[in-house]
């Protein structure tokens, strides 16, 4: 009843961690067995190794965090050396999501990632400035998120989820624009840009000033997002944003998401993963939902049929 | 390391805005080295979800009770204060690695400097260095009379000096000034403090072997999310630098650049 299938992605759950908040999932292994994951989306993936920016790098916000880490990453041929080598002990479909600076960057690392044999699908952050257009994110502008989305996919051998970023003010306008590029899938939320100044010193908590928030906060923006996007495209969504239980990601479901990603939630409960997917069951039953597709996007399918695959 | 609900036994105030927490359950049993913190999970509060990274005070094996010592300083620690014996707190630890007493031999002169807060992480280290026969001197330095906390606990190991800035109690200034003041003939030195005095520690006491306890805003605090990093001083370092959580949080003087 949990079974579902996404390009490139046979899950035996829809549950995932959500890439950057899981590292390489050596550290959560320590507490629970990574096969019993739906998925994992790995830590980003650059070109070139990144340490990131100063600390403080987080900053508790009601309901969410904010942070700043900068993508710190050990560079894609370290990835690919040691981090995928060592996953290939285990059986889960890896996700493995890329960041850059600039196309060429993005292109290369796709490239890389995508021959690996434990890749199963790419996930692109477009959420990064692109240095070349004077450090405007990828994820802002329509045009520009496709074209990246494009060269990506030319080059590309497993399916590409394009990762949407909150801060624009047309979110199915982009949805579209990285679907006609060809993008295979769609990953929404990313975290909204925010910030926290210090009372004491009057001064930005993060060394980085601004940060991304997450974590429950941020749910209800994630679920209109979805809602609004998934009526657009044809193609799935990995669903995120302050997921903690299983009552999210039904909420989740309803609103049009094919499969979601837990965040900030391993950060308060590193076992929250498997937490939720063992409650899952019980509460489809409660439901009387047969099986977790039936779930998807019933907030606005209203009386149609919904078991079939879209 | 492990995830374990633990039964508050004690929580009271020691200090002005000090409290001291003693919760009871197996994972007390797990504690490898002095040093090492555990993350506690101070409730379903919408303001205040991240877990607190708390360092290890006392640990009573046969009893099963972890002491730790802590300041309220934000909402989360307010909150915590307010947790009542027989509650159960989740707490997820022992995490980090501790201060390294192996190669410290009996009869070795071991120095222990502590600000503040970070004076609780080397009441058990002393314990563990006197049970191996080190003779342990202890600096402890507060801004304030009213906020001096385990003085005497201490003075029971071995001698204890305190300095307050504001000269309330003790050698007015900090711990440097006790330090200049006393001139020690030592073997080794552990800190935990402020980053200005661990800098202090590292730049005129580097002559011996020294270990600093460092302290950073966390998130998941078992490696994972890389809020703690701090550089390697080594610029030819393989990774170029190190978690506060899982590498540390104890380092060696040199090891790290110690953040401003």
């Amino acid at each position: 009843m949990l079974n579902v299938s996404l390009p490139g992605l046979n899950m035996k759950n829809p549950v995932m961690p959500a890439s950057g908040c899981f590292a390489f999932g050596r550290e959560f292994n320590n507490f629970y067995d990574l096969n019993e994951l739906g998925a994992i989306a790995i830590k980003a993936a650059t070109k070139e190794a990144r340490f990131g920016n100063p600390t403080p790098r987080v900053a508790e916000t009601p309901g969410g965090m904010l942070n700043a880490i900068g993508l710190q990453n050990p560079g894609v041929d370290k990835i690919i050396s040691e981090e995928l080598e060592w996953l290939k002990s285990f059986e889960t479909p890896i996700i493995a999501n890329i960041a850059g600076s600039q196309i060429e960057d993005y292109v290369y690392t796709a490239e890389q990632l995508s021959k690996h044999s434990r890749v199963s699908a790419l996930e692109l952050n477009i959420s990064c400035p692109n240095v070349k257009e004077g450090g405007i994110a990828f994820g802002t502008v329509p045009e520009i998120a496709a074209d990246l989305t494009e060269k990506v996919k030319a080059v590309s051998e497993v399916p590409v989820y394009v990762k949407l970023s909150p801060n624009v003010s047309d979110i199915i306008a982009m949805a579209k624009a990285v679907e006609e590029a060809g993008a295979d899938g769609l990953s929404m939320i990313n975290t909204l840009l925010g910030m926290r100044i210090d009372l004491k010193t009057g001064q930005p908590i993060l060394a980085n000033k601004m940060g991304g928030l997450s974590g429950p906060a941020i749910k209800p923006i994630a679920i209109r997002m979805i809602y609004e996007a998934s009526q657009h495209v044809n193609i799935p969504i990995i669903g995120m944003g302050g997921i903690e239980n299983a009552d999210d990601v039904v909420e989740f479901f309803l609103a049009g998401a094919s499969a979601v990603a837990v965040g900030t939630a391993n950060f308060i409960d590193p076992l929250c993963c498997p937490k939720i997917i063992s409650a899952l069951p019980d509460k489809l039953k409660e439901m009387n939902v047969n099986h977790i597709n039936d779930l998807k996007g019933r907030s606005w399918r209203s009386c149609q049929k919904t078991s079939s695959s879209r | 390391m492990i995830n374990a609900k633990m039964l508050v036994i004690q929580n009271s105030p020691i200090a002005e805005n000090i409290f001291e927490l003693k919760v009871q359950g197996e994972l007390a049993s797990h504690v490898k080295a002095p040093g090492q913190f555990v993350h506690i999970k101070i409730g379903d509060f919408i303001d205040a979800m991240l877990r607190r990274p708390i360092s290890i005070c006392d640990v009573d094996k046969d009893s099963h009770v972890l002491t730790m010592i802590y300041r309220t300083d934000g909402k989360g620690t307010k909150r915590l204060s307010q947790c009542i014996e027989g509650e159960m707190l989740e707490i997820l630890g022992p995490l980090g690695n501790g201060f390294p007493i192996e190669t410290v031999k009996a009869g070795a002169h071991a120095i222990l400097v502590g600000g503040g807060v970070g004076v609780p992480p080397l009441y058990y280290l002393s314990k563990q260095l006197k049970e191996k026969g080190v003779q342990a001197t202890h600096i402890l330095g507060f801004q304030t009379e009213e906020i001096v906390f385990y003085e005497k606990e201490f003075n029971h190991l071995g001698p204890a000096y305190v300095a307050t800035a504001d000269g309330t109690k003790g050698t007015k200034g900090f711990v440097t000034d006790v330090l200049k003041e006393q001139d020690f003939v030592y073997d080794v030195m552990y800190a935990c403090g402020p980053i200005p005095m661990l800098k202090a520690l590292e730049t005129n006491y580097n002559g011996k072997p020294l270990y600093l306890s460092l302290e950073q805003r966390m998130g998941c605090a078992i490696g994972a999310c890389l809020a703690c990093v701090c550089e390697t001083q080594d610029r030819t370092d393989s990774k170029g630098y190190r978690k506060v959580c899982s590498d540390g949080p104890v380092f060696k003087a040199g090891e790290v650049i110690l953040p401003c």
